[in-house]
């Protein structure tokens, strides 16, 4: 038995009727004030075509040169796995895979997932495993720090700007791009268009 | 509305916690499913407030030696020199980069002091079923939700000094123990408020509460 007229607040309990919400607008829980329901304009459509363009930006982001470090003619090159690589072999294992799964295993997870999610969506197929794959990826949301990561960048060439010179590779350009398309990503997609789109598909 | 605004849980129902799909709750032993997402369905988090102390506790003892030990070592010339989260932001007071500064205080040592306290401040008004300022209390636990993140900056910027730093005699940084611990304050932290269950905070809520909501309702 499903109740699809009523709707439970995530955050307190309290029941809804649900009543069409016109792409756009926002509801909120008249007693919490929680988000419940937001729909947007072609949800569906544009998370794909964000997520096909951040795969794109990561792979490059990962392959190209991050930051270059100049001191006295000497040259240190390095990429975005570098710090990870580094980490790993002054023997920092837990702290590698911390950075490791936060700047690349999870954003990775996030746009793979959604691609997986989206493309048969959007052709009209079903794929195996798309529940699990949908529900995965919205736990690992929150473990994806990209934005952070570049905060953490700043920070490090105005600390390192005094010692020496520190030139952006084309990477760093790919990791901003990717940061504001992951945005982008989250605030497109309505994951309940993503679940009513599924129930309709298999009754 | 007087009475005890109705719930799902009161309507014996369960509202999916990964799709939010209103299942009718089922009194057996084992755990059900949702029919549509397939997550196990609970009406509330499981042992929440105990999970939530225990992660939080673990995260508040941490804290000390993610602040008083080093976390990065630099060898510059035969000279080594340990670095602390708070020596790295004198460091960039008397450096003069104030902005700096104050995200580095912020992210690393105000906001995990400041998700700590809310927690804490939580749990205890859930455990006293307080009902004072509920709506408040709620947004307070949405903020600690997104604020825990921004923490990791330090580890982010040691992950890269690590990276960059490696001139061999000339100059050297190594990431300390600090690191870690501090890792592992931003992880149960987060965890700790993943576990947290907001919908304690509305529990025993027996209030008239504003019908003029913009939200349709029944």
């Amino acid at each position: 038995m499903r109740h699809s007229h009523l709707i439970a607040c995530h955050e307190c309990d309290l029941l809804h009727r649900m009543v069409a919400v016109p792409a756009g607008a926002a509801v909120r829980c008249r007693r919490c004030d929680a988000l419940l329901r937001h729909p947007k304009v072609n949800s569906l459509e544009r998370t794909l075509a964000l997520a096909v363009a951040g795969l794109v930006l990561i792979l490059l982001a990962n392959t190209f040169p991050f930051l270059d470090f100049e001191i006295q003619g000497r040259v240190q090159r390095t990429l975005l796995v570098s710090g990870i690589l580094e980490l790993y072999r002054q023997g920092m294992h837990s702290l590698a895979l911390l950075v490791m799964f936060t700047t690349i295993v999870a954003p990775l997870a996030h746009l793979l997932g959604l691609l997986y999610v989206l493309l048969p969506l959007v052709a009209g197929l079903r794929l195996p495993g798309r529940f699990q794959v949908f529900r995965l990826m919205r736990r690992f949301q929150p473990w994806s720090m990209m934005e952070v990561f570049m905060l953490g960048v700043l920070v490090t060439i105005v600390k390192l700007a005094k010692m020496a010179q520190i030139v952006p590779g084309p990477a760093v350009y790919c990791f901003m791009a990717l940061i504001l398309v992951l945005a982008a990503c989250t605030a497109t997609l309505d994951p309940h268009q993503v679940w009513e789109r599924w129930e309709g598909h298999c009754p | 509305m007087s009475a005890a605004p109705l719930t799902a849980r009161a309507a014996s129902l369960v509202s999916c916690p990964c799709c939010h799909l209103l299942c009718h709750e089922r009194k057996s032993a084992a755990a059900s499913r949702c029919p549509r997402c397939g997550e196990v369905l609970h009406s509330r988090k499981p042992d929440s407030v105990a999970r939530t102390w225990a992660l939080t506790l673990a995260a508040l003892v941490f804290y000390l030696p993610a602040n008083l030990l080093p976390v990065t070592t630099v060898t510059s010339l035969g000279k080594t020199q340990s670095d602390t989260i708070l020596s790295g932001v004198i460091y960039f007071i008397t450096s003069g980069l104030w902005p700096i500064a104050l995200v580095i205080f912020v992210a690393s040592v105000f906001v995990p002091l400041l998700k700590l306290t809310i927690l804490i401040f939580l749990l205890v008004t859930v455990q006293r079923r307080s009902a004072w300022r509920r709506r408040d209390r709620a947004r307070l636990y949405r903020i600690t939700e997104t604020i825990g993140r921004w923490s990791m900056v330090d580890i982010f910027v040691v992950t890269l000094l690590v990276a960059l730093v490696q001139l061999g005699a000339l100059a050297n940084i190594e990431a300390r123990a600090g690191a870690v611990f501090f890792g592992a304050v931003v992880v149960l932290t987060m965890l700790a408020a993943m576990s947290f269950d907001p919908r304690l905070i509305w529990e025993h809520d027996e209030e008239i509460f504003d019908e003029r909501g913009a939200a349709p309702g029944p």
